[in-house]
Formats: C-alpha cells, structure tokens, sequence
C-alpha cells in the first residue's frame, strides 16, 4: 500500500469517503426505486439520480483507492458532480416542469441539508490537501 | 409502524452520535479498550438489534396491511441504516486518529433520518 494512498484514506479522508459512500447508497437505493416503479412520471430526474448515483460510487472507490491513478478519476468525477449538482440545482429552479419529482441535485441537494453542494468542494479541497508529499 | 421502536431508536442514535462528537472533540480514536469506545460500541451494537427487530417488525406489519404502500423504498428505509451502522463502526475503527469517531457521528445522524423518511413512507399509504 502507497504512502499516498494512505494519506487519501486518512484522517478527514475516512470522514469524507464514509459521506461519499452514504451518498453514494443513497442515490443509488434512490434511484434504483424511482427507475423501477415509476419511470415514466419524471424520466430526465430519474436517470440524473442514476447518473448522479453512478458518480458518488466512483468518487467513493477512487478515493478509497487512493493511488495515483484512482485519484485521477476521482478528480475527475468530483468535478463533474460539482458540474451536475450546479445545473440541476440552477434547471430544477427555472424550468420545474421537467422536474416533477426531486432528484439528489434538485435545488442545489437542499433535501439532503446541501451537503451534495459542499460535498464536491470538500473533495476537491481534500484531494489538494492529501496530495502534496 | 412502531412508533415507540422507532423513537427509541432515533433518541439512541443521537445519543450514539453526540458520545462519538465528544471523542472527535476531545481528540481521541476508537478504541475498545477504554472504557468510552467500549460502551460506546456496545450502543451501536444495541442499535443494531434495535434496527433487526424493527425490519422484522415492519416486514410484519407490511405483509399484515392491504393498503397501498410503496413496498420498494418501504424495505429500502428498512434495511439501509442495517447496512450503514456495522460499516460507519469498522470504517471508524481503522482510523486511529479522532477522524474514527468523527465517522460514527455521520454514520449514527443518518439512522434517525432514515427513520423519518421509513415513516413517511409509512404515513403516505392509502
């Protein structure tokens, strides 16, 4: 095991990954649910909480990881959950009616407290931090 | 659903959660053998009992009622926080600084919400 990756899955990375990987269940049961029994009452909500949910899992494992490489994607996939959670928060404000049920980024994740709007910058912060040697 | 259970269940989380909050904030780990992560997990584990008998007891009640009930996200309240508590505890035990307890306060403060949305889904059946 890298010294580096250690340092990822140390110390506030233990608390981080543990939110992501709430998340992570969350979006995922959420989803799951919502794809399974009504998918027809709000398409484009449920397949973002799918593609959201898909993102939290990525994020958790990379950053569980924690190589070099694993923290590359992790990066990555953070910054595009900084990316969703801004525009479904911004769409499900002005255009509600492609909106008929509430997705994890809706209103900016305020049903989840807006942790999923300071989740992605905790990340990014932690990514920063843990790497430098 | 059981009420009484349920509310038992949320007042043990918090206070599951507010002990560890005392470990984060007086800067100590887990650890099992001193007294404070000791009874500390001895909560959690009783939690745990707590939240079987509450999926056995709502699976119960869930086969017993013939109203509409959203029977997916009804079983996913129910056995989500089962699933969350034994990972938040391990995943803060292999931490030996005071980010460990600072896992279980997350950990332990999504079961009473997870409790909540079980009852609304509970309440939302016609």
């Amino acid at each position: 095991m890298s010294e580096l990756a250690t340092r990822t899955r140390s110390g506030p990375g233990r608390l981080l990954i543990a939110v992501y990987a709430i998340f992570a269940l969350a979006a995922t049961a959420r989803s799951a649910v919502q794809l399974g029994t009504h998918f027809s009452r709000a398409p484009l909500a449920y397949l973002l909480s799918a593609f959201a949910a898909v993102v939290y899992i990525v994020a958790t494992v990379c950053l569980a990881r924690g190589d070099r490489a694993s923290r590359r994607v992790a990066t990555v996939s953070i910054l595009v959950e900084l990316v969703g959670v801004l525009a479904v928060g911004t769409l499900s404000l002005v255009a509600a009616d492609a909106f008929p049920d509430a997705t994890v980024w809706s209103d900016y994740g305020q049903g989840y407290g807006y942790v999923p709007a300071i989740l992605p910058l905790l990340g990014l912060w932690w990514l920063r931090t843990s790497g430098r040697g | 659903m059981t009420e009484t259970l349920a509310t038992v269940l949320m007042y043990v989380a918090l206070a599951a959660a507010a002990w560890a909050a005392v470990l984060v904030v007086v800067n100590k780990p887990v650890q099992l053998r001193e007294w404070h992560g000791l009874w500390l997990y001895g909560v959690v584990a009783l939690l745990e009992l707590g939240l079987l008998a509450q999926l056995v007891v709502g699976i119960v009640k869930m086969i017993g009622d013939d109203r509409q009930l959203d029977t997916l996200a009804f079983l996913g309240y129910l056995i989500t926080p089962l699933v969350v508590l034994p990972i938040a505890g391990l995943w803060a035990l292999v931490e030996r600084t005071r980010w460990g307890p600072a896992v279980l306060v997350v950990g332990c403060v999504t079961i009473p919400v997870l409790i909540i949305r079980l009852r609304q889904v509970w309440e939302a059946h016609v």
